[in-house]
Protein backbone atom coordinates (compact mmCIF):
# COMPACT_ATOMS: atom_id res chain seq x y z
CA UNK A 1 0.00 0.00 0.00
CA UNK A 2 2.54 2.17 0.91
CA UNK A 3 4.87 1.35 -2.14
CA UNK A 4 2.09 2.17 -4.20
CA UNK A 5 1.38 5.62 -3.22
CA UNK A 6 5.17 6.39 -3.48
CA UNK A 7 4.82 4.90 -6.54
CA UNK A 8 2.29 7.34 -7.59
CA UNK A 9 3.81 10.63 -6.21
CA UNK A 10 6.90 9.70 -7.93
CA UNK A 11 5.31 9.79 -11.18
CA UNK A 12 3.28 12.63 -10.31
CA UNK A 13 6.59 14.41 -9.52
CA UNK A 14 7.70 13.28 -12.60
CA UNK A 15 4.79 14.13 -14.88
CA UNK A 16 5.11 17.84 -12.52
CA UNK A 17 9.00 18.05 -13.95
CA UNK A 18 7.83 17.27 -17.64
CA UNK A 19 5.45 19.90 -17.89
CA UNK A 20 7.77 22.66 -15.69
CA UNK A 21 10.41 21.99 -18.08
CA UNK A 22 9.85 25.73 -19.57
CA UNK A 23 10.49 27.31 -15.84
CA UNK A 24 14.03 27.22 -15.95
CA UNK A 25 14.84 29.18 -19.81
CA UNK A 26 12.51 31.74 -18.35
CA UNK A 27 14.28 31.72 -15.09
CA UNK A 28 17.38 32.63 -17.04
CA UNK A 29 16.08 35.07 -19.04
CA UNK A 30 15.09 36.89 -16.17
CA UNK A 31 18.20 36.53 -14.28
CA UNK A 32 19.61 38.17 -17.55
CA UNK A 33 17.20 40.89 -17.69
CA UNK A 34 17.42 41.70 -13.71
CA UNK A 35 21.13 41.46 -14.65
CA UNK A 36 21.36 43.91 -17.31
CA UNK A 37 19.37 46.29 -15.35
CA UNK A 38 21.26 46.77 -12.52
CA UNK A 39 23.92 46.92 -14.24
CA UNK A 40 26.28 43.54 -14.26
CA UNK A 41 26.00 43.14 -17.60
CA UNK A 42 26.67 45.80 -19.52
CA UNK A 43 25.04 46.39 -23.20
CA UNK A 44 28.06 46.70 -24.69
CA UNK A 45 28.49 42.85 -23.47
CA UNK A 46 25.65 42.05 -24.09
CA UNK A 47 22.22 43.41 -24.55
CA UNK A 48 19.53 42.72 -22.19
CA UNK A 49 16.41 40.61 -23.48
CA UNK A 50 14.24 43.15 -23.58
CA UNK A 51 16.41 45.08 -25.43
CA UNK A 52 16.74 42.43 -27.92
CA UNK A 53 12.92 42.07 -28.76
CA UNK A 54 12.66 46.24 -29.55
CA UNK A 55 15.87 46.42 -31.95
CA UNK A 56 13.87 43.24 -33.22
CA UNK A 57 10.54 44.73 -33.93
CA UNK A 58 12.50 48.28 -35.01
CA UNK A 59 14.56 46.49 -37.59
CA UNK A 60 11.96 44.32 -38.63
CA UNK A 61 9.89 47.74 -39.55
CA UNK A 62 12.61 49.71 -40.90
CA UNK A 63 12.45 46.57 -43.29
CA UNK A 64 16.32 46.68 -42.67
CA UNK A 65 15.76 42.70 -41.26
CA UNK A 66 13.75 41.57 -44.23
CA UNK A 67 16.08 43.45 -46.63
CA UNK A 68 19.07 41.87 -45.38
CA UNK A 69 17.32 38.50 -45.20
CA UNK A 70 16.08 37.99 -48.39
CA UNK A 71 19.77 38.41 -49.61
CA UNK A 72 20.62 35.56 -47.16
CA UNK A 73 18.03 33.69 -48.14
CA UNK A 74 18.79 34.02 -51.66
CA UNK A 75 22.22 33.16 -51.43
CA UNK A 76 21.56 30.26 -50.04
CA UNK A 77 19.03 28.89 -52.06
CA UNK A 78 21.02 29.78 -54.96
CA UNK A 79 24.12 27.87 -53.53
CA UNK A 80 21.98 24.70 -52.33
CA UNK A 81 19.94 24.78 -55.73
CA UNK A 82 23.77 24.05 -57.44
CA UNK A 83 25.01 21.87 -54.91
CA UNK A 84 21.95 19.59 -54.37
CA UNK A 85 21.83 19.92 -58.08
CA UNK A 86 25.09 18.37 -59.06
CA UNK A 87 25.40 16.31 -55.94
CA UNK A 88 22.04 14.72 -57.19
CA UNK A 89 23.84 13.99 -60.46
CA UNK A 90 26.81 12.47 -59.83
CA UNK A 91 25.39 10.21 -57.40
CA UNK A 92 23.07 8.74 -59.97
CA UNK A 93 25.56 8.80 -62.27
CA UNK A 94 28.41 6.95 -60.11
CA UNK A 95 25.16 4.84 -58.40
CA UNK A 96 23.90 3.24 -61.43
CA UNK A 97 26.70 2.47 -63.70
CA UNK A 98 29.58 1.10 -63.12
CA UNK A 99 31.73 3.03 -65.81
CA UNK A 100 30.18 6.32 -63.56
CA UNK A 101 31.48 4.81 -60.53
CA UNK A 102 34.99 4.34 -61.80
CA UNK A 103 35.47 8.04 -63.05
CA UNK A 104 33.38 9.95 -60.86
CA UNK A 105 33.36 8.13 -56.88
CA UNK A 106 37.20 8.43 -56.46
CA UNK A 107 37.51 12.33 -57.62
CA UNK A 108 34.65 13.06 -55.38
CA UNK A 109 35.78 11.26 -52.03
CA UNK A 110 39.19 13.05 -52.43
CA UNK A 111 37.36 16.52 -52.61
CA UNK A 112 34.91 15.79 -49.86
CA UNK A 113 37.98 15.56 -47.21
CA UNK A 114 38.60 19.30 -48.09
CA UNK A 115 37.29 21.43 -45.42
CA UNK A 116 35.10 23.68 -47.64
CA UNK A 117 35.24 26.77 -45.30
CA UNK A 118 39.63 26.33 -46.24
CA UNK A 119 38.80 27.10 -50.00
CA UNK A 120 37.64 30.50 -49.27
CA UNK A 121 41.18 32.13 -50.19
CA UNK A 122 41.19 30.28 -53.14
CA UNK A 123 37.63 31.05 -54.34
CA UNK A 124 38.07 34.92 -53.27
CA UNK A 125 41.36 34.52 -55.88
CA UNK A 126 39.00 32.83 -58.39
CA UNK A 127 35.73 34.92 -58.37
CA UNK A 128 36.17 38.20 -57.10
CA UNK A 129 34.71 39.22 -53.43
CA UNK A 130 31.25 39.20 -54.72
CA UNK A 131 28.25 37.13 -54.65
CA UNK A 132 30.44 34.01 -56.82
CA UNK A 133 32.61 32.88 -54.17
CA UNK A 134 29.28 32.69 -51.45
CA UNK A 135 27.31 31.00 -53.74
CA UNK A 136 30.39 28.49 -54.59
CA UNK A 137 31.22 27.91 -51.23
CA UNK A 138 27.93 27.31 -49.97
CA UNK A 139 27.62 24.90 -53.62
CA UNK A 140 30.64 23.34 -52.53
CA UNK A 141 30.11 22.23 -49.16
CA UNK A 142 26.13 21.35 -49.73
CA UNK A 143 26.97 18.43 -52.94
CA UNK A 144 29.26 16.45 -50.63
CA UNK A 145 26.18 15.12 -47.97
CA UNK A 146 23.35 14.94 -51.10
CA UNK A 147 26.42 12.68 -53.11
CA UNK A 148 27.15 10.43 -50.39
CA UNK A 149 24.12 9.78 -49.19
CA UNK A 150 22.46 9.28 -52.66
CA UNK A 151 25.08 7.01 -53.45
CA UNK A 152 24.97 4.70 -50.62
CA UNK A 153 21.04 4.71 -51.21
CA UNK A 154 21.55 3.46 -54.40
CA UNK A 155 24.43 1.15 -53.96
CA UNK A 156 22.43 -0.13 -50.72
CA UNK A 157 18.93 -0.79 -52.38
CA UNK A 158 18.27 -5.11 -51.16
CA UNK A 159 18.68 -6.76 -54.06
CA UNK A 160 16.02 -8.69 -53.91
CA UNK A 161 14.02 -6.40 -54.46
CA UNK A 162 15.55 -6.53 -57.93
CA UNK A 163 15.09 -9.91 -58.73
CA UNK A 164 11.61 -9.58 -58.11
CA UNK A 165 11.60 -6.85 -60.38
CA UNK A 166 13.10 -8.73 -63.26
CA UNK A 167 11.17 -11.64 -62.30
CA UNK A 168 8.24 -9.44 -63.50
CA UNK A 169 10.24 -8.41 -66.66
CA UNK A 170 10.85 -5.36 -65.57
CA UNK A 171 13.18 -3.22 -67.73
CA UNK A 172 16.22 -1.48 -66.17
CA UNK A 173 14.75 1.66 -66.67
CA UNK A 174 11.12 0.66 -65.12
CA UNK A 175 14.22 -1.23 -62.09
CA UNK A 176 15.52 2.16 -61.68
CA UNK A 177 12.20 4.75 -61.60
CA UNK A 178 10.01 1.72 -59.80
CA UNK A 179 12.66 0.07 -57.32
CA UNK A 180 16.25 1.85 -57.23
CA UNK A 181 15.43 5.44 -56.82
CA UNK A 182 12.76 5.23 -54.58
CA UNK A 183 14.21 3.13 -51.86
CA UNK A 184 17.34 5.41 -52.44
CA UNK A 185 15.11 8.66 -51.44
CA UNK A 186 15.14 8.14 -47.24
CA UNK A 187 18.94 8.01 -47.44
CA UNK A 188 19.08 11.21 -50.07
CA UNK A 189 16.39 12.99 -47.94
CA UNK A 190 18.95 11.89 -45.01
CA UNK A 191 21.79 14.15 -47.10
CA UNK A 192 19.35 16.52 -48.00
CA UNK A 193 18.68 17.85 -44.23
CA UNK A 194 22.44 17.47 -43.64
CA UNK A 195 22.78 20.07 -46.73
CA UNK A 196 20.24 22.58 -45.62
CA UNK A 197 22.15 22.93 -41.97
CA UNK A 198 25.94 23.33 -43.68
CA UNK A 199 24.12 25.41 -45.83
CA UNK A 200 23.30 27.77 -43.21
CA UNK A 201 26.55 27.12 -41.33
CA UNK A 202 28.74 28.17 -44.21
CA UNK A 203 26.40 31.10 -45.01
CA UNK A 204 27.41 32.80 -41.67
CA UNK A 205 31.07 32.05 -42.45
CA UNK A 206 30.90 33.20 -45.92
CA UNK A 207 28.77 36.39 -45.57
CA UNK A 208 31.56 37.71 -43.12
CA UNK A 209 34.39 37.42 -45.93
CA UNK A 210 32.86 40.68 -47.52
CA UNK A 211 29.41 41.85 -47.94
CA UNK A 212 27.27 44.61 -48.51
CA UNK A 213 24.40 43.23 -47.62
CA UNK A 214 22.81 40.01 -45.93
CA UNK A 215 23.02 38.99 -42.35
CA UNK A 216 26.27 38.89 -42.06
CA UNK A 217 26.54 42.26 -43.65
CA UNK A 218 24.41 43.24 -40.73
CA UNK A 219 26.29 41.62 -38.10
CA UNK A 220 29.69 42.94 -39.30
CA UNK A 221 28.56 46.66 -38.70
CA UNK A 222 27.13 45.91 -35.51
CA UNK A 223 30.32 44.45 -34.23
CA UNK A 224 31.78 48.25 -35.67
CA UNK A 225 29.15 50.10 -33.68
CA UNK A 226 29.71 47.36 -30.75
CA UNK A 227 25.60 47.27 -31.03
CA UNK A 228 25.11 43.93 -28.66
CA UNK A 229 21.55 43.84 -29.49
CA UNK A 230 21.53 43.90 -33.22
CA UNK A 231 24.14 40.85 -33.02
CA UNK A 232 22.07 38.86 -30.75
CA UNK A 233 18.70 39.25 -33.47
CA UNK A 234 21.08 38.34 -36.19
CA UNK A 235 22.37 35.26 -34.06
CA UNK A 236 18.23 34.97 -33.23
CA UNK A 237 17.21 34.68 -37.01
CA UNK A 238 20.40 32.38 -37.93
CA UNK A 239 19.18 29.73 -35.69
CA UNK A 240 15.34 30.20 -36.85
CA UNK A 241 17.03 29.79 -39.99
CA UNK A 242 18.60 26.00 -39.06
CA UNK A 243 15.05 25.28 -37.61
CA UNK A 244 12.96 26.62 -40.63
CA UNK A 245 15.66 24.18 -42.70
CA UNK A 246 15.05 21.26 -40.85
CA UNK A 247 11.32 21.82 -40.75
CA UNK A 248 11.40 21.94 -44.38
CA UNK A 249 13.21 18.85 -44.66
CA UNK A 250 10.93 16.80 -42.77
CA UNK A 251 8.04 17.81 -44.17
CA UNK A 252 9.07 16.80 -47.62
CA UNK A 253 9.85 13.73 -45.33
CA UNK A 254 6.24 13.48 -44.47
CA UNK A 255 4.95 13.56 -47.78
CA UNK A 256 7.55 11.40 -50.02
CA UNK A 257 7.63 8.67 -47.28
CA UNK A 258 4.30 8.52 -46.05
CA UNK A 259 4.49 4.91 -47.07
CA UNK A 260 6.54 4.48 -43.94
CA UNK A 261 5.20 3.27 -40.98
CA UNK A 262 4.45 6.28 -38.57
CA UNK A 263 7.71 5.87 -36.11
CA UNK A 264 8.08 9.22 -34.87
CA UNK A 265 4.43 9.03 -33.26
CA UNK A 266 4.99 6.10 -31.76
CA UNK A 267 8.43 7.25 -30.11
CA UNK A 268 6.38 9.89 -28.08
CA UNK B 1 2.85 -41.48 -89.76
CA UNK B 2 0.71 -38.26 -91.08
CA UNK B 3 -2.27 -40.80 -92.08
CA UNK B 4 -1.81 -42.81 -89.19
CA UNK B 5 -2.37 -39.80 -86.59
CA UNK B 6 -5.28 -38.95 -89.08
CA UNK B 7 -7.08 -42.08 -88.83
CA UNK B 8 -6.60 -43.07 -84.91
CA UNK B 9 -6.96 -40.22 -82.88
CA UNK B 10 -4.47 -39.75 -80.79
CA UNK B 11 -4.54 -38.21 -77.25
CA UNK B 12 -3.37 -34.76 -77.46
CA UNK B 13 0.06 -35.25 -76.53
CA UNK B 14 0.85 -32.87 -73.31
CA UNK B 15 3.76 -30.35 -74.83
CA UNK B 16 5.55 -29.85 -71.44
CA UNK B 17 5.94 -26.43 -70.43
CA UNK B 18 8.95 -26.35 -68.58
CA UNK B 19 11.83 -28.62 -69.70
CA UNK B 20 15.01 -28.97 -68.46
CA UNK B 21 17.89 -31.60 -70.06
CA UNK B 22 21.27 -32.21 -69.30
CA UNK B 23 21.52 -29.19 -67.11
CA UNK B 24 24.16 -28.11 -65.44
CA UNK B 25 25.24 -25.35 -63.09
CA UNK B 26 28.45 -24.92 -60.77
CA UNK B 27 29.44 -21.46 -59.01
CA UNK B 28 33.65 -22.23 -59.49
CA UNK B 29 34.84 -25.52 -58.16
CA UNK B 30 31.37 -25.98 -56.78
CA UNK B 31 28.82 -28.12 -59.25
CA UNK B 32 25.43 -27.12 -58.02
CA UNK B 33 23.39 -28.25 -60.31
CA UNK B 34 24.60 -31.81 -62.29
CA UNK B 35 23.02 -32.77 -65.45
CA UNK B 36 19.94 -32.25 -64.20
CA UNK B 37 16.45 -33.41 -66.36
CA UNK B 38 13.30 -31.61 -65.94
CA UNK B 39 9.78 -31.74 -67.54
CA UNK B 40 6.52 -30.22 -65.90
CA UNK B 41 3.61 -30.12 -68.08
CA UNK B 42 0.97 -27.64 -68.71
CA UNK B 43 -1.39 -27.49 -65.22
CA UNK B 44 0.87 -29.99 -63.58
CA UNK B 45 1.78 -29.30 -59.67
CA UNK B 46 5.02 -30.57 -59.18
CA UNK B 47 6.54 -30.04 -55.50
CA UNK B 48 10.35 -30.09 -55.42
CA UNK B 49 11.99 -31.08 -51.95
CA UNK B 50 15.60 -30.80 -50.96
CA UNK B 51 17.50 -29.94 -48.10
CA UNK B 52 19.26 -26.48 -47.92
CA UNK B 53 22.32 -26.61 -50.41
CA UNK B 54 20.92 -29.03 -52.62
CA UNK B 55 20.49 -26.65 -55.32
CA UNK B 56 16.71 -25.81 -55.10
CA UNK B 57 17.21 -22.02 -55.35
CA UNK B 58 19.46 -21.85 -58.27
CA UNK B 59 17.12 -24.37 -60.21
CA UNK B 60 14.37 -22.01 -59.45
CA UNK B 61 16.57 -18.70 -60.12
CA UNK B 62 17.25 -20.56 -63.61
CA UNK B 63 13.65 -21.79 -64.20
CA UNK B 64 12.16 -17.86 -63.17
CA UNK B 65 14.75 -16.28 -65.97
CA UNK B 66 17.09 -14.52 -63.66
CA UNK B 67 20.07 -16.94 -64.05
CA UNK B 68 21.20 -16.53 -67.69
CA UNK B 69 20.84 -20.51 -68.88
CA UNK B 70 24.03 -19.59 -71.25
CA UNK B 71 23.57 -22.16 -74.50
CA UNK B 72 21.92 -24.86 -72.47
CA UNK B 73 19.19 -26.68 -73.07
CA UNK B 74 16.46 -24.91 -71.29
CA UNK B 75 12.45 -24.50 -72.38
CA UNK B 76 10.79 -22.11 -69.86
CA UNK B 77 7.39 -20.25 -70.61
CA UNK B 78 7.21 -16.69 -71.45
CA UNK B 79 4.71 -15.94 -69.18
CA UNK B 80 5.75 -16.96 -65.67
CA UNK B 81 5.90 -15.01 -62.36
CA UNK B 82 7.40 -15.97 -59.11
CA UNK B 83 5.97 -15.82 -55.54
CA UNK B 84 9.07 -15.60 -52.89
CA UNK B 85 8.91 -16.78 -49.48
CA UNK B 86 9.59 -13.05 -48.40
CA UNK B 87 6.26 -11.16 -50.52
CA UNK B 88 9.15 -8.94 -51.91
CA UNK B 89 6.60 -6.36 -52.07
CA UNK B 90 7.75 -2.54 -52.78
CA UNK B 91 6.70 -0.70 -49.80
CA UNK B 92 6.65 2.62 -51.77
CA UNK B 93 3.93 1.38 -53.93
CA UNK B 94 0.57 0.85 -52.31
CA UNK B 95 -0.92 -2.33 -52.79
CA UNK B 96 -2.65 -2.36 -56.22
CA UNK B 97 0.25 -0.93 -58.01
CA UNK B 98 2.45 -3.65 -56.40
CA UNK B 99 0.06 -6.07 -58.14
CA UNK B 100 0.14 -4.23 -61.30
CA UNK B 101 3.84 -3.66 -61.35
CA UNK B 102 4.91 -3.30 -64.83
CA UNK B 103 1.49 -4.20 -66.48
CA UNK B 104 0.30 -2.27 -69.40
CA UNK B 105 -2.79 -0.69 -70.47
CA UNK B 106 -5.41 1.71 -68.77
CA UNK B 107 -7.04 -1.18 -67.16
CA UNK B 108 -4.41 -2.42 -64.83
CA UNK B 109 -6.26 -0.64 -61.91
CA UNK B 110 -9.41 -3.38 -62.91
CA UNK B 111 -6.97 -6.42 -63.42
CA UNK B 112 -5.18 -5.63 -60.13
CA UNK B 113 -8.45 -5.23 -58.20
CA UNK B 114 -9.98 -8.54 -59.26
CA UNK B 115 -6.76 -10.68 -58.52
CA UNK B 116 -6.95 -8.98 -55.06
CA UNK B 117 -10.76 -9.96 -54.64
CA UNK B 118 -9.61 -13.58 -55.90
CA UNK B 119 -7.44 -14.08 -53.00
CA UNK B 120 -9.65 -12.11 -50.20
CA UNK B 121 -7.73 -8.72 -50.40
CA UNK B 122 -10.61 -6.45 -52.89
CA UNK B 123 -10.81 -3.94 -49.81
CA UNK B 124 -6.73 -3.43 -49.30
CA UNK B 125 -6.23 -2.14 -52.47
CA UNK B 126 -4.78 1.35 -51.41
CA UNK B 127 -3.25 0.04 -48.12
CA UNK B 128 0.65 0.55 -47.95
CA UNK B 129 2.23 -2.95 -47.73
CA UNK B 130 4.67 -2.26 -44.83
CA UNK B 131 0.95 -2.27 -42.64
CA UNK B 132 -0.03 -6.11 -44.18
CA UNK B 133 0.29 -8.65 -42.26
CA UNK B 134 2.68 -11.84 -43.16
CA UNK B 135 -0.04 -13.58 -44.79
CA UNK B 136 -2.15 -10.56 -46.41
CA UNK B 137 1.86 -9.63 -48.17
CA UNK B 138 1.92 -13.44 -49.53
CA UNK B 139 -1.57 -13.23 -50.67
CA UNK B 140 -1.07 -10.01 -52.21
CA UNK B 141 1.96 -11.73 -53.91
CA UNK B 142 -0.15 -14.07 -55.01
CA UNK B 143 -2.72 -12.21 -56.72
CA UNK B 144 0.88 -10.18 -57.99
CA UNK B 145 2.14 -13.15 -59.67
CA UNK B 146 -1.74 -14.83 -60.49
CA UNK B 147 -2.95 -11.06 -62.95
CA UNK B 148 0.12 -12.03 -65.28
CA UNK B 149 -1.81 -15.46 -65.97
CA UNK B 150 1.46 -17.29 -65.94
CA UNK B 151 1.80 -20.43 -67.64
CA UNK B 152 4.27 -21.19 -65.16
CA UNK B 153 3.99 -20.26 -61.55
CA UNK B 154 6.92 -20.77 -59.38
CA UNK B 155 6.05 -20.88 -55.70
CA UNK B 156 9.59 -20.15 -53.43
CA UNK B 157 8.97 -21.95 -49.93
CA UNK B 158 5.71 -19.02 -49.54
CA UNK B 159 4.28 -20.31 -46.95
CA UNK B 160 7.75 -21.23 -44.72
CA UNK B 161 7.29 -18.29 -42.49
CA UNK B 162 3.69 -18.24 -42.25
CA UNK B 163 2.15 -19.40 -38.72
CA UNK B 164 0.47 -22.84 -39.33
CA UNK B 165 -3.04 -21.79 -39.21
CA UNK B 166 -2.44 -19.30 -42.04
CA UNK B 167 -0.71 -22.04 -43.65
CA UNK B 168 -3.65 -23.66 -43.78
CA UNK B 169 -5.34 -21.20 -45.46
CA UNK B 170 -3.13 -20.60 -47.59
CA UNK B 171 -3.21 -24.46 -48.99
CA UNK B 172 -6.33 -23.96 -49.93
CA UNK B 173 -6.13 -20.91 -51.29
CA UNK B 174 -3.51 -22.16 -53.39
CA UNK B 175 -5.81 -24.70 -54.70
CA UNK B 176 -8.55 -23.31 -55.39
CA UNK B 177 -6.66 -20.24 -57.39
CA UNK B 178 -4.65 -23.40 -59.67
CA UNK B 179 -8.15 -24.81 -59.93
CA UNK B 180 -9.18 -21.89 -61.60
CA UNK B 181 -6.19 -20.47 -63.46
CA UNK B 182 -4.35 -23.72 -64.33
CA UNK B 183 -0.80 -23.32 -64.47
CA UNK B 184 2.02 -25.20 -64.25
CA UNK B 185 3.06 -25.15 -60.64
CA UNK B 186 7.29 -25.93 -59.12
CA UNK B 187 6.72 -25.17 -55.47
CA UNK B 188 9.89 -25.46 -53.61
CA UNK B 189 9.31 -26.93 -50.21
CA UNK B 190 10.81 -27.84 -46.81
CA UNK B 191 7.54 -29.89 -45.93
CA UNK B 192 7.20 -33.01 -46.94
CA UNK B 193 3.01 -32.79 -45.84
CA UNK B 194 2.98 -29.70 -48.11
CA UNK B 195 4.23 -31.62 -51.09
CA UNK B 196 1.89 -34.62 -50.19
CA UNK B 197 -1.14 -32.81 -49.65
CA UNK B 198 -0.75 -30.22 -52.56
CA UNK B 199 1.24 -32.21 -55.55
CA UNK B 200 0.61 -34.17 -58.27
CA UNK B 201 4.45 -35.00 -58.80
CA UNK B 202 7.15 -34.76 -55.88
CA UNK B 203 10.37 -34.93 -56.40
CA UNK B 204 13.19 -34.66 -54.36
CA UNK B 205 16.42 -32.75 -55.18
CA UNK B 206 19.71 -34.00 -53.33
CA UNK B 207 22.71 -32.92 -54.70
CA UNK B 208 21.97 -31.13 -57.60
CA UNK B 209 20.05 -34.35 -59.06
CA UNK B 210 16.70 -35.54 -58.48
CA UNK B 211 16.97 -38.73 -56.74
CA UNK B 212 13.15 -39.17 -56.36
CA UNK B 213 10.24 -39.13 -58.07
CA UNK B 214 6.72 -40.24 -57.01
CA UNK B 215 3.60 -39.52 -58.95
CA UNK B 216 0.44 -39.55 -56.71
CA UNK B 217 -2.64 -40.18 -58.34
CA UNK B 218 -4.79 -40.24 -55.33
CA UNK B 219 -7.21 -37.57 -55.14
CA UNK B 220 -6.24 -34.38 -52.85
CA UNK B 221 -7.95 -34.85 -49.72
CA UNK B 222 -8.07 -38.74 -50.19
CA UNK B 223 -4.61 -39.09 -49.51
CA UNK B 224 -4.58 -40.10 -45.98
CA UNK B 225 -4.35 -43.61 -46.87
CA UNK B 226 -0.95 -43.62 -48.95
CA UNK B 227 0.68 -40.56 -47.05
CA UNK B 228 2.38 -42.64 -44.45
CA UNK B 229 4.18 -44.75 -46.55
CA UNK B 230 4.98 -41.78 -49.03
CA UNK B 231 6.08 -39.29 -46.41
CA UNK B 232 8.50 -42.48 -45.05
CA UNK B 233 10.03 -42.91 -48.31
CA UNK B 234 10.08 -39.11 -49.17
CA UNK B 235 11.85 -39.02 -45.89
CA UNK B 236 14.47 -41.16 -46.09
CA UNK B 237 15.57 -39.50 -49.47
CA UNK B 238 15.57 -35.98 -47.53
CA UNK B 239 18.59 -38.04 -44.96
CA UNK B 240 15.61 -38.57 -42.08
CA UNK B 241 15.78 -41.73 -40.94
CA UNK B 242 12.64 -43.24 -39.10
CA UNK B 243 14.29 -46.12 -37.63
CA UNK B 244 16.84 -44.69 -35.91
CA UNK B 245 16.21 -43.80 -32.00
CA UNK B 246 16.14 -40.54 -31.43
CA UNK B 247 18.82 -39.79 -29.07
CA UNK B 248 17.13 -38.16 -26.15
CA UNK B 249 14.71 -41.36 -26.33
CA UNK B 250 15.46 -43.54 -23.44
CA UNK B 251 15.72 -47.05 -24.67
CA UNK B 252 14.37 -49.67 -22.35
Amino acid sequence: MAKTSQRSTNRSWQSTLQRSRWVSPIALMLAWEAASRIGLIPTRTLAAPSQVLGTLWSLIVSGELPANLAVSLGRAAAGLVIGVGLGIVLALIAGLTREGEAAVDSPVQMLRTLPALALSPLFIVWFGIGETPKIALIAFATLFPVYLDLYNGIRGVDVRLIDAGRSFGLSRGQIVTDIVLPAALPQLLVGLRYAFSVAVLILVVAEQINASAGLGFLINNARDFMRTDIIVVCLLVYAGLGLAADQSVRLIEDRALAWRPKARGGLK
Amino acid sequence: MNMISHIIPMPQPIRPVVRLSRFSRSFGANTVLDDLHIEIAQGEFVALLGRSGSGKTTLLRTLAGLDTADAQDVTIPTSRAVVFQDARLLPWKRVWRNVGLGLKGADVRDRAEAALREVGLGHRLDAWPLTLSGGEAQRVALARALVREPKLLLLDEPFAALDALTRVKMHGLVMALWRAHKPAVLLVTHDVDEAIALADRVLVLDKGRIVVEERISAPRGQRTGIAAALRERLLASLGVERDEPLPFVKAE
